[in-house]
């Protein structure tokens, strides 16, 4: 299992777009993952989850991974993170 | 059987409603009243063996909900744009949500509970957590989760939506969500007449774009109509009318025909300039708050974006879009209407517009909005100066700053606009040095100042709806006193009068972007006036170019001296009309 802290970079926080391309990203990997906001946590590969976050700019998520491929997958979420979605 | 009256014979009383014009048109036909229901559910206990039935009923509803979808997304893209065609993309989203439907096919089995049951309970959790939320972009959303639990469970009890309509109807509906609209579009549709929906909402939008007649704002027009009624829908004035008389569907068959025969003859103007018939040029330009818009600016043939509310940035927005997001949208704008020029008015939020951060405040109009705001928060006023300085190089970009009150704040503003240009030079980003700047002229005090103002600026821009509800002291949203909202009180005409007089006397330009720019009664006044740009919703526009082509300046002038004179505005709009009607009997005027 993995465990990652990340903080929400883009100006818009996790709305429709970048929660969709989260969600798709997820579903690449087997692994599981759940994304934790000051306690409450979703499934991070169902996109109604994501959605109720209401995870704005600056806003902390703990995200963990588990199962075989959980190395690439936390690779490539938290990069997609990193990146801020690739929007401002 | 009993003996019934034949209530058939007995003539339907007449009623006539005023709402507010969203969509320009004349519609006559038979009603149709659409209710969107609520689906009811009931808790049923379900064996074992039922609970595969029940799975199979919910994929089939999945697969009939996301075809729908997929027909909404479509046209919606095709008529809307693809930013607007969002919200039915994430809609389309949770159809396709595996973790939400295991978790319901699970309940399902293990509870032992209804299929309708369980969707209502599962997906209203998420439902109501977003209803409860803090963040105001996520109660947005909370919409878009019901709307598709309704949706299923629809599908689940085998309602079919009404798409498909029978003959041609006026459709009358308490609310018309975007999608509800594009799937009755689909249909014969005469006219829309809603109880509640603003002139610039999807809906609206929708309509002006297929031509459909509509009126919004009918309060209680769903309580007040039986089926079969007969109804009018004038798109222009407001009006509707249930079970007109013969006379009055007469009446207004012959101003329909004659509109269409209108319009077809404004499209011959399209490519001629707005310049009465001795020879002076008007500038007609377009109020913009949409992208969408813009499309119907190019077949209007108007001079350019008189003004663009950039605060139409901030909808549905929890924080203030950054300088890269701006400059993308005011570019996209630009691009679309070059070389024609653009008015850009920076963030006008407050009163009665949205505010970021909501504060309360007993009396808005009053407060703390326009350029009071911008002023405080320099960092994102900055933000905004450079987006709109970076979209300026081809020098067709001019700034405008709103709700200006003393000649401090034009100066302020002013000040900030050369940090921003300064921030930018020291990055080597081209912008134009020599960008225009104006102001509104909404406040009575700026018009009092005018001289001072236009000393200090390239252009003044007079905002005729909230001039004349400050000076008049009306709240025309307030049925008590609207009234007193009168756009021809003499006080107004003759404030107009001074404005534009200070205004030319400094040697800048003065227009107006205010409802009454766009008012064909109003029109031969305002150019008598001498004013010198028009900026206009974009459908009025070609019956302004005509009215403006067909004057003569020195007679416009003649006859703002004698309105001028008068006293009451009564005596004001009787003049007006009968001008009107003599020189321009196919113009609709209310």
């Amino acid at each position: 299992m993995i465990e990652h802290e990340v903080t929400i970079k883009n100006r818009a926080g996790l709305h429709t777009r970048p929660a969709a391309s989260l969600v798709k990203l997820a579903a690449k990997f087997k692994s599981d993952f759940f994304i934790n906001k000051d306690g409450f946590e979703i499934n991070g590969k169902s996109i109604i989850g994501v959605m109720t976050l209401a995870a704005e700019q600056g806003s902390k998520l703990m995200l963990r991974f588990s199962g075989e491929d959980e190395a690439d997958a936390a690779k490539a979420i938290l990069d997609l993170f990193d990146r801020g979605f690739d929007e401002q | 059987m009993p003996n019934i009256a034949m209530s058939s014979t007995v003539k339907q009383q007449e009623l006539v409603l005023k709402g507010i014009p969203a969509s320009p048109g004349i519609a006559i036909g038979p009603q149709f009243l659409y209710r969107k229901r609520t689906p009811q559910i009931r808790e049923k206990s379900i064996s074992a063996a039922e609970g595969d039935q029940e799975i199979a009923r919910l994929q089939q509803s999945l697969s009939r909900s996301q075809k729908e979808l997929r027909k909404i997304l479509d046209f919606a893209k095709s008529k809307l744009g693809e930013s607007q065609a969002r919200i039915f993309e994430a809609q389309l989203m949770i159809l396709e949500d595996t973790v939400l439907f295991d978790a319901i096919y699970k309940r399902i089995r293990n509870e032992r509970k209804n299929v309708e049951f369980v969707v209502e309970n599962e997906i209203g959790k998420y439902h109501r957590m977003m209803v409860d939320s803090n963040d105001e972009y996520t109660r947005e959303r909370a919409h878009d989760v019901e709307d598709v639990k309704n949706r299923i469970l629809r599908n689940l009890q085998e309602e079919r939506l009404i798409s498909r309509l029978d003959g041609s109807y006026v459709i009358v509906s308490h609310n018309l969500a975007a999608a509800d609209a594009l799937i009755l579009s689909r249909n014969d549709v005469l006219g829309y007449a809603t109880e509640v929906g603003g002139v610039t909402s999807h809906t609206t939008l929708l309509a002006r774009a297929l031509r459909i007649p509509m009126v919004v704002g009918l309060r209680e027009i769903t309580s007040q109509i039986t089926p079969g009624d007969l109804l009018i829908v004038d798109g222009y004035s407001g009006i509707v009318i249930i079970n007109p008389n013969d006379e009055m569907v007469e009446e207004y068959g012959r101003r329909r025909e004659k509109y269409h025969q209108f319009e077809r003859q404004l499209e011959g103007l399209r490519d001629l300039p707005a310049e009465t018939l001795d020879g002076r040029r008007i500038h007609l330009g377009a109020n913009i708050e949409l992208e969408e818009e813009l499309d119907t600016l190019h077949l209007q043939g108007g001079d350019g974006i008189g003004l663009y509310r950039s605060e139409t940035l901030l909808f549905g927005k929890e924080v203030f879009p950054s300088e890269d997001e701006q400059f993308e949208q005011y570019k996209r704008l630009v691009d679309a209407v070059y070389p024609k020029p653009v008015i850009i008015r920076t963030f006008d939020i407050g009163g009665d517009k949205m505010m970021v951060q909501t504060i309360k405040e007993n009396n808005p109009f009053l407060g703390w909005r326009g350029i009071r705001v911008m002023l405080a928060k320099e960092d994102l006023f900055l933000d905004q100066l450079r987006a709109i300085l970076r979209v300026s190089s081809r020098k067709t970009v001019s700034v405008m700053f709103p709700m200006i009150s003393n000649i401090k704040e034009v100066r302020e503003a002013k000040t900030m606009l050369e940090v921003a240009k300064r921030q930018l030079r020291e990055h080597n980003i081209p912008f134009d040095d020599e960008i225009k700047v104006g102001v509104m002229v909404e406040v009575p005090a700026a018009a009092v100042i005018a001289d001072d103002l236009a000393r200090e600026v390239n252009f003044m821009s007079i905002g005729t709806n909230d001039l004349i509800q400050y000076l008049l002291a009306v709240d025309r949203t307030n049925d008590i006193v609207a009234d007193l909202y009168q756009e021809f009180h003499p006080a107004v005409v003759r404030f107009l009068r001074r404005i534009i007089e200070r205004g030319k006397r400094q040697n800048v330009w003065v227009g107006m972007c205010g409802e009454m720019a766009g008012d064909p009664l109003a029109t031969v006044l305002l150019v008598g006036l001498g004013l010198d740009e028009f900026s206009v919703v974009p459908t009025v526009l070609p019956e302004i170019k005509k009215i403006i082509r067909s004057v003569r300046y020195e007679e416009a002038k003649k006859l703002a001296q004698e309105v001028l004179e008068m006293q009451t505005e009564d005596e004001i709009k009787g003049y007006l009309k009968s001008y009107m009607r003599e020189k321009f009997p196919d113009i609709p005027i209310e």
